[in-house]
């Protein structure tokens, strides 16, 4: 990659939020926002090469967009009163959850991850508009069409100019349920990266996973004082480190006991188990830690055991234990009992696991997870139909490859 | 901005028939803060008639335009300045009215 090009791919990643946060501050309308700031860095790639990088890219981008904005405004032959008259409802109060810097990033994120937004809108506006994707690269990500997509953010973005959804931090008192909403968005898109599903995807996509880490950076940037922000970006780092581990080479997921911990990403782990114990110091004066910093906390749990052997699954159980408390959830319950069956035996975990039927006959890891229980217990016959159905329900495909060789080796 | 706040309620499963001193009240509360424009309870949908006079002749039918488990039980028109303050009051009468509550914008 040249300079150049290694500068508007900078560009991009750093400002591209910003540009359009701040268009839509000063225009309040979120399409032209997006328009103008794609025109502007469509622009600079084809003067930079020539005219080279200015000194300040941001600057340059933000005035760029600003004068596409206009442009487009007057072509539209907007009337000004007119104009004035459609513009979101902004207020220049700065945000007041302490701690909360006031950067227009912040408005844009809270309003793309709105409650009356259905996720998967979320998920496409948020990517959209602070991630800088595109369009087609969003459709890949999700497996859907195009033109599905571009028409649910086209509608989205209809929506909160008809409903008027405003551009604003919410307040102290709303921020922790807003805020969660915004984590859940992020923790949605990273987890697809993680565990993609579809039978013709990669069963990993470090692109999503990376975009997710890089969107929960800059909102812990901008939210330095919430613990489930910090809790979640924990969670995500932990998880990361450990992806190259996770997939073997022939294409088969490995699962934590038996990966090889020496490939696992130290300074990544290094970076999670700082935010874990800030996050523990938090806890210990009296701050109740929420489910994605009690995530973090058992993933730091098995990331600092050098050998499986090591890992110190009654500190794991603990942490389920109060993670059931916060999120009462049957998937929380089934990951539970992974560590019952470490402490208690097999048996006593297969007995929680079948507890779960009802709920969870439909997921394909509640099937694995008996299948290796009754693997344990030499129940080879009743293991295997667990398989099977594992198999048949499991969406990635390292998963089914790994499913599939366990089943196999029954005897 | 204005919306239409519509109480829906559930045949096989309506909500509470108490509702009323509560539904008073917060009536009361909209009116002092500024967002009550109109309010109105429904009758039965067996009441409605639906017209049809797009053809020759006006075509009377008995009953609601759908037939649906859901229906419009009442509504309000509320004075809101953007949808965080209209949905925050929706969340409070879908408490009151003990029913779901959908919130639409004007045009």
């Amino acid at each position: 990659m040249s300079d150049v090009e290694e500068a508007i791919t900078r560009a991009h990643h750093e400002e591209w939020a910003r540009v359009v946060a701040a268009l839509t501050r000063r225009f309040g309308d979120l399409d032209i926002a997006e328009e103008a700031a794609a025109e502007a860095f469509a622009t600079a790639v084809e003067r930079w090469p020539a005219d080279g990088v200015p000194p300040n890219p941001g600057a340059w981008l933000t005035t760029t967009a600003n004068r596409k904005a206009i442009d487009r405004i007057r072509r539209e032959n907007k009337r000004d009163d007119k104009h004035k008259e459609a513009q979101m409802v902004y207020d220049g109060v700065p945000p007041e959850p302490l701690g909360a810097i006031d950067d227009d990033r912040l408005r844009l994120i809270f309003t793309c991850c709105h409650p009356a937004l259905a996720m998967e809108t979320r998920v496409a506006l948020t990517l959209r508009m602070v991630g800088g994707l595109t369009v087609p690269e969003i459709a890949r990500a999700f497996l859907v069409r195009e033109t599905a997509l571009e028409r649910r953010i086209t509608r989205a973005k209809a929506k909160i100019k008809a409903a008027r959804i405003p551009y604003r931090v919410p307040s102290a008192e709303d921020l922790p349920t807003r805020v969660s909403g915004v984590l859940a968005v992020l923790y949605l898109v990273f987890n697809e990266g993680y565990l993609a599903t579809g039978p013709d995807t990669d069963p990993l996509r470090p692109d999503l996973t990376a975009e997710a880490i890089r969107l929960t950076r800059l909102i812990r940037a901008l939210l330095p004082d919430d613990g489930e922000v910090a809790g979640l970006l924990a969670l995500m780092l932990l998880t990361e480190a450990r992806r190259t581990a996770r997939v073997s080479a022939g294409g088969e997921l490995v699962t934590l006991v038996e990966q090889d911990r020496g490939a696992w990403d130290a300074a990544l782990i290094a970076e999670g188990h700082r935010l874990v114990r800030e996050r523990l110091a938090a806890a210990a004066a009296g701050v109740a830690p929420g489910r994605y910093q009690i995530l973090a906390a058992i993933n730091a749990v098995h990331t600092s055991a050098r050998d499986t052997r090591d890992t110190d699954w009654s500190q794991v159980l603990a942490l389920y234990d109060q993670l059931v408390r916060v999120d009462p959830s049957p998937i929380i319950a089934l990951n539970r009992a992974i560590a019952v069956a470490e402490l208690d035996g097999p048996q006593v975990a297969l007995a929680a696991v079948d507890r779960l039927q009802d709920k969870l006959a439909g997921y394909h890891a509640y099937h694995a997870t008996r299948a290796d229980l009754l693997r344990r217990l030499g129940q080879s016959q009743q293991s295997r139909a667990a398989y099977d159905k594992a198999i048949e329900l499991a969406g990635n495909t390292a998963e089914t490859a790994y499913l599939t060789r366990r089943r196999d080796q029954l005897r | 901005m204005q919306y239409l706040v519509s109480v829906i309620d559930d045949k096989s499963n309506p909500g509470s028939t108490d509702r009323q001193p509560a539904i008073s009240a917060f009536n009361e509360r909209l009116i002092a803060e500024g967002y009550w424009v109109f309010a109105g309870g429904l009758a039965d949908t067996d009441a409605a008639t639906v017209i049809d006079n797009r053809g020759e002749q006006a075509v009377f039918s008995d009953g609601p335009f759908l037939e649906s488990k859901e229906y419009l039980a009442g509504v309000w028109v509320w004075e809101a300045p953007d949808l965080d303050v209209a949905l925050k009051l929706a969340a409070e009468a879908s408490k009151v009215c003990d029913r779901k509550i959908e919130v639409r914008p004007f045009q």
